[in-house]
């Protein structure tokens, strides 16, 4: 009787520190919050005529266009990654899988963040064929065809990449595969707030990456359950 | 069972012979300045062909009725009159025809693409590349900004490798995926390919050529009509060869120069 409790008490811990190693809010978590703006000109995004496939161009009732450059009111820069870069001893990859629309001959979303070893899934939602070519250096490369129909593809990154995404069938498709090291990242909206919660005490970098961009990095230094704000500020130029 | 035979070849003969003859089956209407040269050559080769067509499939259905069910059984081993003769024969015949096509149909072909383009041409740049085709006017400098293939960035639509930002020429350029041209306007085309051969190919047009990659291939022709039309690739390219289209929209003086204006604004 008592080796059975024993056993039930193990147990249960063992469930529980998995738990929190996957990420669930520690006792005392601080939080990094701020918004991502731009100087100068952005590059005017450019329309994209899908007039050569039918099937996606009927989705879309407005013009789509490039997303390389997001901007939103106010100078807001979205589709900008904000993430821990260095302070963040790291942590096993969640078990649930991202989520890669391929819809109307577009990536959504346009940049996906996921963790090292972490389940992904990609989705062909169109009725027409897509070829998509993620173009990783330090992961291994891959082109996988999805017919009209077809399954998903279930993959994973081993290593830490930004990998940029292309469509061998549509050259006007573009996205982006952000594997990290750490579970502690946010994507800006179009209003280009961010929020990166569930950080213990300690000392941060903080790197914001934008596409056309590049990064920029900021140090800093969590206690207790304070939340602290952070904004980066890019230099646009319109070429 | 042979006479049986010899029937159906005639019948055969005399329906595909009949779709041609009567046009049902013919081709897309014409709306190019050299198109009647070309058809012109495609109707006498269709004519010279088809006319060796039906008498060879007749000749055939002879044979077969008059030697395909002996009474007596036994085979017929050897042609009437010997083999040597009749294979002399087939081969000047054919072979007279084939030079003759090809020596006539040379003089139409180096007529239309290595005539020198008119001087007064509109030009537009072509990039070819797996699976689509783009098209760059020059804007309103009239000059198109030179290419620079390492700068080719599909995420930022620039498919011809354009540096705007130390290249003004460039920064007016306008692309577009679809070709829109002014009617009874000589066109210069300059075709590039990025990545592997493709091919520009509008029926309607009388018009196919390669695109090369590393070569730039002029190609011109005037459009007499207006209306859309479909421009495929006709070199297997790759996996998504068959998806690989775009439209030439013919549209008169006043509507293209509106449509370039509007495309321009979007750049």
């Amino acid at each position: 009787m008592r080796r059975q409790y024993i056993w039930i008490v193990g147990a249960v811990g063992l469930v529980g520190s998995a738990l929190g190693a996957r990420g669930a809010p520690p006792a005392m978590a601080g939080a990094i919050s701020g918004k991502v703006t731009y100087t100068g000109t952005p590059p005017k995004m450019k329309p994209i005529d899908m007039a050569k496939e039918p099937s996606c161009a009927k989705q879309h009732a407005t013009p789509v266009t490039t997303e390389n450059v997001v901007t939103g009111p106010g100078n807001a820069l979205g589709y900008v990654v904000v993430y821990i870069s260095a302070g963040d001893p790291g942590s096993s990859a969640p078990s649930e899988a991202v989520r890669y629309d391929q819809k109307g001959c577009q990536y959504i979303p346009h940049v996906a963040v996921m963790q090292v070893s972490q389940p992904l899934e990609i989705y062909n939602d169109d009725q027409t064929s897509h070829n998509i070519h993620p173009l990783a250096r330090v992961n291994p490369e891959w082109n996988k065809s999805q017919p009209i129909g077809a399954p998903p593809i279930h993959t994973t990154w081993e290593k830490p990449e930004f990998i940029p995404v292309k469509c061998n069938v549509h050259p006007w498709m573009h996205g982006w595969f952000l594997v990290l090291t750490t579970s502690h990242y946010a994507v800006t909206g179009e209003d280009g707030g961010f929020s990166v919660k569930g950080l213990p005490p300690g000392k941060y970098t903080l790197t914001a990456w934008q596409e056309q961009f590049g990064t920029q990095t900021q140090d800093v230094t969590i206690s207790g359950t304070e939340t602290k704000t952070v904004d980066f500020v890019f230099k646009a130029r319109a070429y | 069972m042979g006479k049986l035979f010899a029937v159906v070849v005639v019948l055969i003969t005399l329906v595909s012979a009949a779709i041609f003859a009567s046009h049902i089956w013919w081709l897309p209407v014409d709306i190019s300045a050299h198109g009647h040269a070309i058809d012109r050559q495609l109707t006498e080769t269709m004519a010279t062909s088809g006319a060796l067509f039906v008498l060879s499939q007749l000749a055939l259905a002879v044979f077969a009725w008059r030697y395909g069910d002996r009474k007596d059984g036994r085979k017929v081993t050897a042609f009437p009159g010997g083999v040597t003769p009749m294979v002399v024969l087939a081969v000047v015949l054919v072979g007279a025809e084939i030079l003759a096509l090809t020596f006539v149909g040379s003089k139409v072909w180096a007529g239309i693409y290595q005539a020198p383009p008119d001087p007064n041409s509109l030009q537009i740049d072509v990039q070819a590349e797996q699976f689509a085709f783009y098209f760059r006017y020059p804007g309103a400098d009239g000059r198109f900004g030179s290419v620079h293939p390492e700068r080719i960035d599909e995420a930022s639509g620039n498919f011809f490798g354009l540096d705007p930002a130390n290249d003004t020429t460039a920064r007016d350029d306008i692309v577009v995926p679809t070709l829109g041209i002014p009617v009874n306007r000589p066109v210069l085309l300059t075709l590039r390919a990025k990545d592997v051969n493709h091919a520009f190919y509008v029926p309607e047009l009388r018009i196919q050529q390669d695109f090369v990659p590393g070569l730039v291939i002029p190609l011109h022709f005037t459009a007499t009509d207006t209306g859309k039309h479909e421009i495929v690739c006709t070199q297997l390219c790759g996996l998504g060869h068959y998806n690989m289209r775009a439209y030439v929209e013919v549209m008169s003086q006043p509507q293209f120069d509106q449509w370039l204006k509007e495309r321009a604004a979007e750049q």
